[in-house]
């Protein structure tokens, strides 16, 4: 097919001033390409740091919150009188009781992939004269595993020996170091109940995570229980993995009506750092968004700036015979030729910046920088910058319609 | 009272009025009237500031602030709207200026051709071939594919006359189309114009200072102070 008459003007108006033309659509070039490159990179940092998050932090974790202690008795008529104590943390009020039952309904849930139970506890762990203070989990070893990864993070030995023998431990990196420790070796561990245990390390494992390394230790989870004095099916957290982690806020709400314990979602625990992440994705957008802007004002000007010089023309036209819309498509025309040039160009740059910044070795444990391109951000830069160019043409396009090829003949 | 027009009325005005309010309201057409037939040179003389120029805008349809009434092929053409009279343009009326006003960026062949891609009823190589044969007609074939702005002011003029004719229109509209040409190019463009009457029976109303032109026509409309004060038939 032809091309329209009124897009062959375009095109010729366009080629007539080839090198403002290609001022106004580097404008759009390089905001397009900003956008490209620096939401890439608050999508891959928030990418790598949830990933990292989900290392070792469940999607959504139910566990007891400490609660304050109610007055021993209330009145419940006028002439009896309260008896009030000082209100403080219940104790042993860290277990969920009837956990199996509960962890079966939520399984349930068509939303959630998995349920791990975990005992936590709060121990010191010495060889000789050293000790170190840390937390152990006290694990089903299929469960948790399939939900961390853990054998993946091992250095030497296996996870495997803790889901058979009560007496095996895998301890961090840093632990291992600080009490000279090694596969094999042995290890006393002393609850905060005040139980003792020797166990044998079966594995030492190293994350990206230093404060996990210096003080987190894997057990069976019966000998957790042992450690907290507490009988073989109470538990401390409930761990559970839903489909959708972006959903987990919401899932959690859906959980809480199951029980009530403490259902809290990672969103939640973690907001510090979501907040960080938040901040960056708010900022970089909103740069590029004013880069745009002033490619905008450069696409507007130099429409604005073609069609005062070509008001002869666009009378001439419009006594041949031109409407107002036939004289808009002239110039919207202009503004998205030069708004897709830009955009394309955009797009490409964009790619390539992103390309190289994947290649740039941050060093452990990071690796490679963190960059994800989807093609979701191709595609509304795309359509984000030929929004803003054909918005930046049509205003003065529309001036362009109005003029009144009387007044301009007369002069 | 309305009376019927015979058939063969390309334009009418009926009772033409125009004011311009700036700097001071004053009326600048007052009570045109007249019927224009099919095939007939007309020109429309008068001292300058008599509203000649005024009353072409409005037969052209590009003025429409006007009262009283235009027909445009028995067509009610007042009261219209824009998209409409842009139409109306673009099919019925071929325009030619005092200023040879061409898109200076497109060839001679482009800027012949651009009405006729506008109006859109012939393909793309048929409207260049149509385009070709005015230009030969007007005798600038041969520049047909220079640029519009490297042209001499009379030939720029011939290339005007071709696009005014690009669509076949009923009429053919000038505002003097010989005032800003040496006496040379002014004979050629009048021979044209006569030509374009004689042999083709073209439909013409142009404004002109020139007597040559006015005599060349069949009828001649005087104006003076925005009123018909004379109409002559040569
Ligand atoms: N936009 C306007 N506002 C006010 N007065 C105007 C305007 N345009 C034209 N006039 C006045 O209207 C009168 C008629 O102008 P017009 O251009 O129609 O005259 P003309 O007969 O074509 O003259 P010429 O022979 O010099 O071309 C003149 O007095 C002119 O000054
Ligand atoms: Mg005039």
């Amino acid at each position: 097919m032809k091309l329209s008459v009124n897009y062959q003007i375009a095109l010729t108006h366009i080629l007539t001033r080839k090198k403002q033309t290609l001022v106004a659509a580097l404008g759009v070039t390089v905001g397009i390409a900003l956008y490209i490159f620096s939401n890439s990179i608050v999508v891959g940092v928030s990418t790598y740091s949830k990933k990292s998050l989900f290392k070792s932090a469940p999607h959504i974790r139910i566990y007891s919150e400490d609660q304050l202690s109610l007055p021993l008795a209330t009145s419940k008529h006028p002439q009896q009188i309260p008896v009030l104590i000082n209100p403080q943390f219940a104790n042993r009020s860290r277990l969920i009781l009837n956990s199996e039952e509960l962890a079966k309904d939520i399984a349930s849930l068509d939303f959630v992939e998995q349920v791990a139970p975990y005992v936590k506890v709060d121990l010191f762990l010495k060889n000789g004269k050293t000790q170190v203070k840390g937390v152990a989990d006290g694990i089903v070893v299929a469960e948790a595993d399939a939900m961390f990864n853990i054998a993946g993070t091992l250095l030497a030995g296996s996870v495997q020996p803790i889901s058979y023998a009560p007496n095996a431990i895998v301890i961090g990196k840093g632990i291992a170091e600080k009490l000279n420790l090694r596969l094999n070796d042995q290890v006393t561990v002393v609850s905060s109940e005040g139980v003792s245990r020797r166990l044998k390390v079966v594995g030492i494992f190293s994350t990206d995570t230093k404060d996990l390394d210096d003080s987190k230790a894997y057990m069976n989870i019966g000998t957790a229980q042992k450690l907290l004095r507490e009988s073989p099916s109470e538990i401390t957290d409930l761990y559970v993995k839903v489909r959708n982690p972006d959903s987990a806020g919401y899932f959690s709400t859906q959980i809480q009506q199951y029980t009530t314990y403490k259902v809290e979602d990672w969103q939640t625990s973690n907001a510090e750092q979501l907040a960080q992440n938040k901040m960056l994705g708010t900022m970089t957008p909103l740069i590029s968004f004013s880069i745009l802007l002033v490619a905008a004002f450069g696409i507007y000007n130099i429409i604005n700036m073609t069609i005062s010089q070509k008001m002869n023309d666009i009378a001439i036209l419009k006594a041949n015979g031109f409407n107002a819309g036939d004289i808009i498509k002239i110039f919207v025309s202009e503004s998205l030729i030069m708004g897709s040039a830009g955009t394309l160009a955009g797009l490409l740059i964009g790619t390539i910046l992103v390309t190289l910044l994947r290649n740039v070795y941050i060093g452990p444990p990071v690796g490679y920088f963190p960059v994800q391109l989807d093609g979701d951000l191709l595609i509304s830069g795309s359509v984000f910058g030929m929004l803003v160019s054909v918005g930046a043409g049509y205003f003065p396009a529309r001036k362009a319609g109005k003029v009144d090829p009387v007044t301009i003949f007369r002069k | 009272m309305y009376q019927p027009m015979k058939n063969n009325v390309v334009l009418a005005t009926r009772s033409l009025e125009k004011y311009f309010h700036d700097p001071v309201r004053f009326k600048v057409l007052d009570d045109i009237s007249f019927e224009i037939h099919t095939g007939e040179f007309v020109t429309i003389v008068g001292k300058s500031g008599s509203g000649k120029s005024t009353l072409l805008y409005c037969l052209s349809t590009m003025d429409t602030n006007y009262s009283g009434e235009l027909y445009i092929q028995q067509q009610k053409v007042t009261g219209q709207k824009p998209d409409t009279l842009a139409q109306i343009r673009n099919q019925s009326i071929g325009f030619v200026f005092q200023f040879h006003y061409l898109l200076p960026e497109f060839s001679c062949l482009k800027n012949v051709m651009i009405p006729a891609l506008k109006l859109g009823r012939l393909s793309y190589p048929e409207i260049e071939a149509k385009a070709y044969d005015k230009l030969r007609m007007l005798g600038i074939a041969d520049q047909a594919l220079k640029d519009a702005s490297k042209l001499s002011g009379g030939q720029q003029q011939r290339v005007a006359i071709a696009r005014a004719l690009i669509n076949d229109p009923a009429i053919v509209m000038g505002d003097e189309p010989t005032g800003n040409l040496d006496s040379k190019n002014t004979a050629i463009v009048l021979d044209m114009f006569r030509q374009l009457s004689e042999e083709f029976g073209q439909t013409i109303v142009a404004v002109t200072h020139d007597n040559d032109f006015a005599k060349a026509s069949q009828r001649t409309i005087e104006m003076a102070d925005g009123r018909i004060v004379q109409v002559l038939n040569n």
